[in-house]
Formats: structure tokens, sequence, C-alpha cells
């Protein structure tokens, strides 16, 4: 009796889990055909928030599913925007798909080269070697410049139209429509893969690694993977960004974008791939509206922002709003 | 010969005066536990202190360094007791966006209220030639920052080994509970050497402002350094500081001045092999 009470809660708990997964789709969708309407002229800033958006979906896996703190995760998204860029310019792959493809190739190479490096530490060391490694893959991208175009980046990208028939356009509307379908793929899949036994695994290795191998699996390889997958994601926003911008610069392997994404994260919450999504959403419109608004002190603002989360919102701003939902059902119960 | 040399007492400065500033860093975070990414900030507010001070006002440069260690105390109280006391204990990642969101707004007021120019600390004329040594001979800035990097060492060396305070300290870092419950009154400890850790800040800011120019993005720029500097050694470790800075300080001035085109390459090479050999920091001890 018992264990069929517990299958059917379980049952009962993946349809519910299965519905919010369709709930997050069609909220994906929703904000993209309102930003579509809203911002016609704005869709360059709407996809660039798509890119970043996935930069800062793959930092979740490995940051709030993983327990792994990085200030360095910018590398997996430039590699994968350089891998595009230079496949485009250098070996005339030109087919969007394609480029995403080798996008996320790199992604995935600089993932198992970074995994590899940063879990040899733990605490503040590990902060300091993803630092490390980040400063490492902008100066080698700077040095490469008969590749990379050093300084000056990459320019000369053109890609054809998406499977032949939808050009991109100088208004940016394929690359919208191409960024936010890669988002919302991409969500799904990662939200199949949080609640698979390999994401209930690295949630574990968060808790507890020492029981974890006790328990006879090996966290160090289980991590490695998971920083590959997150590579493929930050590597897709990479191609995702040079193919819409048609441009790959030295930025996008920057301290300041690792930095960025961080800072969106924890502003979202950790551990959640909604609280991903809204602290990207968030964080980047009000960069965008602020330092349009005044210049001068846009950062104060960014930086005043960021105390008042901390001290109101401590689990982040979706992290802290789902958590007062639940308390208010709970009561209502 | 003579390159080997300028290097040597280039690296030495230079570490001498990243010795002064992340010291502090050092303790913080050795003791509190608080990832501190403002701990920069407060060089940065140190040096405009004493810019003012010395440029605008025409203060000494002795008593515009007093002011600027003092007035960086008084700014930075507040801001322990108002945010930093809330994140004690807290998550490393909530850490870390407080710490960069005071970064970031102190960046901005600097910013507003003293311009986005380089702001330079003239030096008194007693520190601007250069001193022969009988065989060689050094600027005598280089010189001053040398040996009050050398001062500050035996002076904490002094005050953690040697007395009341120090003791207190020390059970406080390794074990607050049982210190707190042995009748040491933790609280005053913490405020007492982060105070203590910002005013190093504030003077190592001051001191060097030749080597690290003050301007208004000083905190983020040299705030992955300070981090580097404060994990190769070991938090809350002295001698492992002082060892990191002199080994990074060495390996970046040789890097700029015999390969200045790979800009920082070898220097975070180093901090990836270091750290890859060494995880807990050249002086770290497992807890």
């Amino acid at each position: 009796m018992a264990t069929m009470n517990e299958a059917l809660a379980r049952a009962h708990g993946n349809r519910r889990k299965f519905g919010r997964d369709l709930v997050g789709l069609s909220v994906i969708l929703g904000l993209a055909v309102v930003g579509y309407l809203l911002f016609p002229n704005n869709l360059a800033l709407l996809t660039r928030m798509t890119a970043i958006a996935l930069l800062v979906l793959s930092l979740d896996l490995v940051t709030g599913y993983c327990g792994v703190a990085t200030l360095g995760h910018a590398a997996l998204f430039g590699t994968g925007a350089y891998a595009a860029g230079i496949a485009a310019v250098h070996f005339g792959i030109t087919d969007p798909l394609l480029m995403l493809a080798c996008g996320i190739f790199g992604g995935i190479v600089a993932g198992l080269l970074c995994g590899v490096v940063i879990l040899r530490a733990h605490g503040l060391p590990q902060l300091v070697l993803s630092i490390a490694l980040i400063h490492l893959f902008h100066e080698f991208a700077n040095k490469a410049s008969s590749w990379t175009g050093g300084s000056d980046g990459l320019a000369g990208i053109a890609p054809d139209p998406l499977l032949g028939l939808f050009a991109f356009d100088l208004w940016g509307r394929t690359a919208y429509v191409f960024g936010i379908v890669l988002l919302a793929v991409a969500f799904t899949l990662l939200r199949l893969i949080v609640r698979s036994p390999f994401g209930m695994l690295c949630r574990g290795i968060k808790e507890d690694p020492i029981r974890i191998r006790a328990m006879g699996a090996a966290p160090k390889v289980t991590l490695v993977k998971m920083y590959m997958i997150s590579g493929a994601v930050a590597g897709a926003g990479g191609a995702l960004n040079a193919i819409s911008t048609q441009v790959v610069g030295l930025d996008s392997l920057s301290f300041t974008l690792s930095a960025e994404s961080l800072v969106m994260l924890v502003l979202g919450g950790t551990g959640s791939l909604f609280g991903a999504l809204t602290g990207t959403i968030v964080f980047m419109f009000f960069e965008d509206i602020v330092s349009a608004a005044n210049p001068f002190h846009w950062l104060t603002m960014v930086g005043a922002l960021l105390i008042a989360v901390v001290l109101f919102a401590p689990k982040g701003l979706y992290g802290t709003s789902a958590g007062a939902v639940t308390r208010w059902r709970e009561t209502r119960r | 010969m003579q390159t080997v040399f300028s290097i040597a007492v280039d690296a030495l400065a230079y570490g001498m005066v990243l010795f002064v500033i992340s010291i502090g860093l050092s303790v913080t975070m050795g003791l509190m536990r608080v990832v501190n990414l403002a701990h920069g900030a407060f060089a940065m507010i140190g040096g405009y202190i004493a810019s003012y001070a010395a440029r605008d006002l025409g203060l000494g440069y002795g008593i515009a360094l007093m002011i600027a260690v003092f007035g960086t105390i008084v700014i930075a109280i507040p801001i322990e007791r108002l945010l930093y006391r809330r994140i004690y204990g807290a998550p490393e990642l909530t850490q870390v966006l407080m710490t960069i969101g005071i970064t970031f707004c102190i960046i901005g007021i600097a910013n507003y209220v003293f311009g986005p120019t380089l702001k330079t600390i003239p030096l008194p004329s007693r520190l601007q030639g250069s001193v022969d040594l009988g065989f060689r001979s050094i600027a005598t800035h280089r010189l001053f920052a040398i040996l009050c990097g050398l001062a500050v060492a035996a002076a904490l060396w002094y005050a953690i080994e040697k007395t009341a305070f120090g003791v207190k300290l020390r059970a406080a870092v390794d074990n607050a509970a049982m210190a707190a419950a042995l009748g040491v009154r933790t609280e005053i400890v913490y405020a007492v050497s982060f105070a203590i850790a910002v005013g190093l800040a504030a003077l190592g800011g001051v001191l060097g402002a030749e080597l690290l120019p003050v301007e208004p993005y000083y905190a983020l720029r040299y705030m992955v350094t300070f981090l580097v500097v404060v994990s190769v050694g070991g938090a809350g470790s002295i001698p492992g500081a002082l060892v990191a800075c002199l080994l990074l300080g060495g390996i970046d001035t040789a890097g700029r001045y015999l390969m200045p085109e790979f800009g920082e390459f070898f220097f975070y090479l180093a901090v990836i092999a270091i750290v890859c050999v060494f995880p807990r920091g050249l002086a770290g001890r497992t807890r």
C-alpha cells in the first residue's frame, strides 16, 4: 500500500513538474512575442539577451546544481562564439545550423578543459582558478590574432539564410526567432537533464560529495560531464551571438562578462532554471534602462540593486518569490 | 645584470605594495570567511583621500597618509555595521553579489565626486630622488615602499604572535564558537580586525599610487590581483601572503620587462600552476 501511495505521489509530482515545464515554455514564448510587439526596433538587444540567457542557464548548471563557484564562465561562451566565427570566416561554413554545431562543439571542448582545471580546488582557490582561466583564454584569443582578429575582433561573418529560406535581415527578425527557438529547445532539454538521475546525482554531489563517493559514484567525472553539457549550452549562446551580430569581439571572453553572468544568476536565484532566466531579463533590462537614463550613475544604481537583493531577497528574485508563493499556498490550505 | 637588479627592485616594491593591501583581505577572509571583493575599493578610497589632502589642500605627504588611513576607516565602519554584518556566514555567492554591489556603488560615487581622471599623489622632495646603495642607486620611493611593507609585516607578526589581542584573534580564526564560549568577544575582534584591514588597504593604496594609479575603475581592475594573492598565499596566513606577494610580484614584473607583448599570460599561467599544486594556498592548513 505504501509503495503504491509513493508511486502515485511520484506520478502526481512528475505530472506537476511536467506542467511546470509547459508553463515555463509558454512563458518564454509569451515573453518573446510580447518583446517582439513592444520593442520591434530593439530586436538586437532582445537577441543579445537570449544569447546571454543561454550563458546564464549554462552557468546555473554548474553553479546552482553542482555548487561550483566560477567567475570564468564566459570562457565557454566566448569559445563557442569564436568557434562559430572562425568556422564561417576561415573555413567557409556559413550555414547557420552548422555554425551553431561548431559553436556547441567549441563550447564542449572548452567545458572539458575548464572543468578539469577548475574542479581541482574548492572555495576561494576555485574562484581564483576560474578567474585565471578566463584571463588566459582572453590573452590567447588576443595573441592568436591571425585566427581571431585580436583586439579588432573577428569580422566578416556572413551567415546563409536559415534552412535556405529565411535570410538574416537588417532588422534582426530572423536572428530573434532563431534565438528564441534555440532558447526554448535548450530550456526543455535542460529541464529533462536536471530532473534525470544524472541531474539528481549532481545535486547530491553539491550537498555531500563524500557520501556520494561512498555510494560508489565518481563525483569528479560526473561534474566534468556536467561541465561539458554546460559548455554545449554556453557555446550555443556564443554561436547565436556570433550569427546575430556577425562579429565576435574579445569582450565575449572577458572577465566582465563572466562576472556579470554570475551576478545575473545570483540575482535571479541559483539552482533553478527559471531563476537564471529571471535574473538575465531583470539585469539586462535594468542595465539598459538605467544606462540610457543616466550614463554617469548606472554603475551606482546597479550596485544598489545588488545590495538591495541581498538584503531583501536573499534567495534571488525568483527563489524568494517562489518561496513566498509556496508559503502563501500552505497557509491557505 | 642591470636588468636583473632593476627587475628585482621593482618586483620587491610591487610585491610589498601588494602585501600591504592584500594582507588585510587575507586576515578578514581567514577570520570572517567573507569573500570581500570590495577590498580594493577601500584602497581606492584611501588613494583618493590622500590625493585630495595632498594636492587640493596642500598638506604634507605624511599627514595626507594619516588622513587617508583614518578617513577610510571612518567610511568603512558604517558599511561594516550596516552591510557586512548581514553576510557573515552567508553562502559564498551571496557574499560575492553583495561585495560586488558595494564595489559598483563606490566606483560610481568616486566617479561622480572626483571625476573620471587619474589622480596623482605628489611625493615630497625627500622621496623623489634616488638613493645610492654603494654599488647601485634605486628610486627612493621604491625603497620607501619596501621598508613600509617590511614594517607592516613585522608589526603584524608582533601583534598577532605576542599580544593579547593576537591571541584572541588567532582563537577566533581557528574556532569562533569556542572562542566566544571562552569569553572572547568575537564581535569586537571582528570589528577591530576589519578596521585594521581597511586601514592597511588605504595605506597600501596611497603607498602604491605610483605603481597602481588611482582612478575610478581601480577597484575592479586590481580586485582580481588581490584575490589571487590571498588564495595563492592561503587565507589568514601572514607568511603565506608575504611569500605569495613576492613570488607573484616577481613573476608579473619579470613578465612585463622581458615579454611585454604577452601581457598577463604568464602571471595567470603561474597562478593556475600554483593553485593546482597547492589547492589550499602556499601556507594553507587543512580544516
